[in-house]
């Protein structure tokens, strides 16, 4: 008897059944299509109560624009935020995955989740892959122990930092920082009583500016300005901040076609069924 | 590295070769050729897609289907290679029934939507070579669209969404074309003005189109009149 | 194995024609690029070359401005020999010799040409890099040209070169339709090509003579 295989769905992790035939195809000279990719200007900064994080709204597929208003700021956790830039589905994945990770570990400790908590479980699996995920993330947040910023590079690498950018925009949009973002940050309370540092209304600002930086001055961003700003006990999804950049012209007459213009060679119409609403039937849970 | 020349001309078609154009046929997109757009209309939705079936310039089936129905209000178009196209449609179609089983109800565009990503994701690393056009009904009959790349980044739109070898042709004409809150007749009039107009400039595409238009009420699905060649 | 130099970039950039029963237009955006970079947002890549021909050109911007000057002398000695403007369809064929003249070292560049010819007629000759041209009713290069082709295909529609006896390719379009006819198409091509963008230069030529007019395009 033939040994019947059904196929389940699977529990998880990737699938390389397919990953031989394609390179065969990559040998005979047929290559793979290119992936979505966020060009992309993302940027955080650390100010007095917490962090702002920003990012333009534009995704490309080589010199098209595919999706101009994307979202690039991730939820991670109710306190935590990540922006990503790179390949769409890597970043939106992973960010996804660790964010079910952070769940389930609130879950299990009844805890908060902390910063470095994510910062851990994204670079280890960033590092797993060997940068073959690539995902380069802005990483922001307010736990227990003060607001926090970190980068995450594809390989894995991570760096803490005050003020940070990346993707294709970062430096259009570092140029902004470092020039107008002020020294002396830390988050020792006694010295930040000496040195100013910005607040909420000045962070959201100078991110909206580095953004828009990048916007103007770099090919791959464009669009519009997202901001994400977390304090403590609070986060402001600002979604479309700051929408500069509007369609310049529409013609005057439009394009309007008239009914029957199109050559039909054959109509099949079919009526939908009301759906019969069941009455005292409790709807099922999402 | 340097390279270095015995003469000029040597050198002169050393650098004329910048400009050979590339074999087309290396983009496994273009094997099959394909066109696949869809528009968001006033509480109704378009797809539409052409019907040529090619082996890279060679025109093999021209009643081809690329547009899957998943139930009354929610259709699939793969563009891509065809063989992928159809293999991700088969699980497509399974996963979709066993959710029928298990939850006695149709899916929502969306959570279809994140099927479509998880399905394509799992193959990161050895992806099917398909482009998804999801667009479908939601429960209130709001209409969804939505496409992705071949490993599942989702780009939901509120106005139209493209995808095959004709894409590049299609955002132009649909840039220009599309209007918001459309009825169902102006919906595909538009739809297959701007899909015949892409396939016309697309070597790889074309030969009439396929419409499908829903309505919370019908559907209707007209098959169109397109240049033979 | 290393990348090797290329004597060639891409700055990018679309240009439009669009030839009426007494006009032309011809439009180009201002932006010139390389990789993600914009090099500068104001930079015209519409030159013109005669009384009643104007080329406007994308591709390898240094390449473009050689074959401008190449054309302006050749043009200033065609005058001095003739004492006359050189005519549209002439310039365009010392158009299409001229970049065939450099055959296996291309100058960079994807043409269109517009302007009137003998009789008055709005003219658009669309060439490739290589010198093969081609008279036609209206025509796209460039980066955008993807794009903004079906659209005029589909607003223009040319009859077949086939057909017999021979049919005008002029477009039926008044002067103002065909203008902004071009300013949306530029304004949906700069949503979606991103070496497109900054402004729109538009150039007319009628009997009364060249009408230069500018609209800006997003900035992103």
């Amino acid at each position: 008897m033939s040994k019947a295989t059904v196929e389940l769905p699977p529990k998880g992790g990737f699938n390389f059944d397919l990953c031989r035939r394609n390179d065969m195809l990559t040998k005979n000279g047929v290559h793979a299509p290119s992936f979505l990719k966020t060009g992309t200007t993302i940027v955080g900064l650390v100010f007095q109560d917490g962090v702002v994080l920003g990012a333009d709204t534009r995704a490309t597929e080589g010199p098209i624009v595919a999706d101009k208003n994307c979202e690039k700021i991730h939820y991670m956790a109710p306190n935590i935020y990540c922006c990503g830039a790179g390949t769409a589905a890597d970043t939106e994945n992973v960010t996804d995955m660790i964010s079910s990770q952070l769940l389930l570990h609130r879950y299990a400790t009844g805890r908060e989740s902390r910063v470095v908590t994510a910062l851990t479980l994204l670079k280890t699996h960033l590092f797993g892959y060997q940068g073959h995920v690539s995902a380069a993330l802005v990483l922001g947040g307010v736990d227990i122990t003060g607001p926090h910023l970190h980068t995450i590079y594809p390989h894995g690498s991570t760096d803490t930092l005050p003020f940070a950018t990346m993707g294709s925009g970062s430096l259009a949009a570092m140029a902004i920082f470092e020039s107008k973002y002020r020294e002396g940050l830390t988050f020792n309370l006694v010295y930040c009583a000496f040195v100013e540092i910005p607040q909420r209304d000045e962070g959201v600002k100078l991110v909206t500016e580095a953004i828009c930086s990048g916007i103007f001055n770099d090919l791959g961003s464009g669009s519009n300005v997202d901001v994400c700003v977390i304090t403590k006990g609070k986060v402001e999804y600002l979604r479309n901040h700051q929408k500069p950049n509007p369609r310049t012209y529409i013609s005057s007459k439009g394009f309007s076609f008239l009914k029957g213009q199109t050559e039909v060679l054959s109509t099949k119409v079919t009526l939908l069924e009301k759906p019969q609403q069941e009455e005292g039937v409790d709807k099922m849970e999402e | 590295m340097s390279i270095t020349f015995s003469n000029n001309i040597e050198a002169l078609i050393f650098i004329s070769l910048f400009l050979t154009i590339v074999p087309w046929a290396e983009k496994i997109f273009e094997y099959n050729g394909s066109a696949i757009v869809a528009m968001v209309g006033k509480n109704c939705f378009a797809i539409a897609s052409d019907r040529r079936l090619g082996v890279q310039l060679q025109t093999v089936a021209t009643d081809f289907q690329r547009i899957y129905k998943i139930h009354d209000k929610l259709y699939i178009g793969l563009a891509g290679l065809a063989t992928d196209a159809q293999t991700l449609h088969q699980r497509l179609v399974f996963r979709h029934n066993l959710y029928q089983l298990r939850e006695e109800r149709n899916m929502k565009p969306e959570t279809f939507a994140s099927l479509v990503s998880a399905v394509l994701y799992e193959k990161r690393f050895g992806p099917y070579f398909c482009q998804p056009v999801i667009a479908g009904l939601g429960e209130k009959d709001e209409p969804f669209i939505c496409t992705m790349d071949s490993i599942g980044a989702k780009e939901l739109a509120k106005d139209f969404v493209v995808g095959g070898t004709a894409s590049e042709s299609l955002y132009g004409a649909c840039e220009s074309m599309y209007k918001p809150n459309m009825e169902p007749e102006e919906l595909f009039e538009t739809i297959s003005q701007a899909l015949l107009a892409s396939v016309d400039r697309d070597c790889l595409s074309g030969w009439g189109g396929h419409v499908i238009v829903v309505t919370p009420t019908e559907v209707t699905e007209r098959k169109l009149k397109g240049r033979m060649d | 194995m290393g990348s090797r130099w290329s004597p060639y970039d891409n700055n990018g950039g679309t240009c439009v024609a669009i030839a009426g029963s007494d006009y032309c237009v011809i439009a180009a955006d201002t932006r010139m690029s390389t990789g993600y970079s914009i090099l500068t947002r104001d930079y015209s890549k519409i030159c013109k070359l005669a009384d009643k021909a104007v080329m406007a050109s994308s591709g390898f911007q240094a390449d473009v401005r050689a074959l401008q000057k190449n054309l302006a002398a050749k043009h200033l000695a065609y005058q001095h020999q003739h004492n006359k403007q050189m005519s549209c369809p002439a310039m365009a064929h010392l158009l299409s010799n001229t970049l065939y003249y450099k055959r296996f070292f291309p100058y960079y560049s994807f043409n269109v040409l517009g302007g009137l010819d003998n009789e008055g007629k709005g003219c658009v000759f669309t060439y490739d890099a290589v010198g093969s041209y081609e008279r036609v009713g209206y025509s796209t290069q460039g980066s955008g040209s993807s794009l903004i082709m079906p659209v005029l295909d589909n607003q223009l529609k040319s009859p077949s070169p086939l057909l017999l006896p021979a049919k005008d390719a002029v477009t039926p379009l008044s002067e103002s339709d065909a203008v902004d006819l071009v300013k949306d198409v530029f304004a949906s091509a700069t949503e979606r090509d991103i070496y497109t963008g900054d402004a729109v230069e538009i150039v007319v030529i009628n009997a009364k003579g060249i009408r230069r007019e500018s609209i800006d395009l997003r900035k992103d």
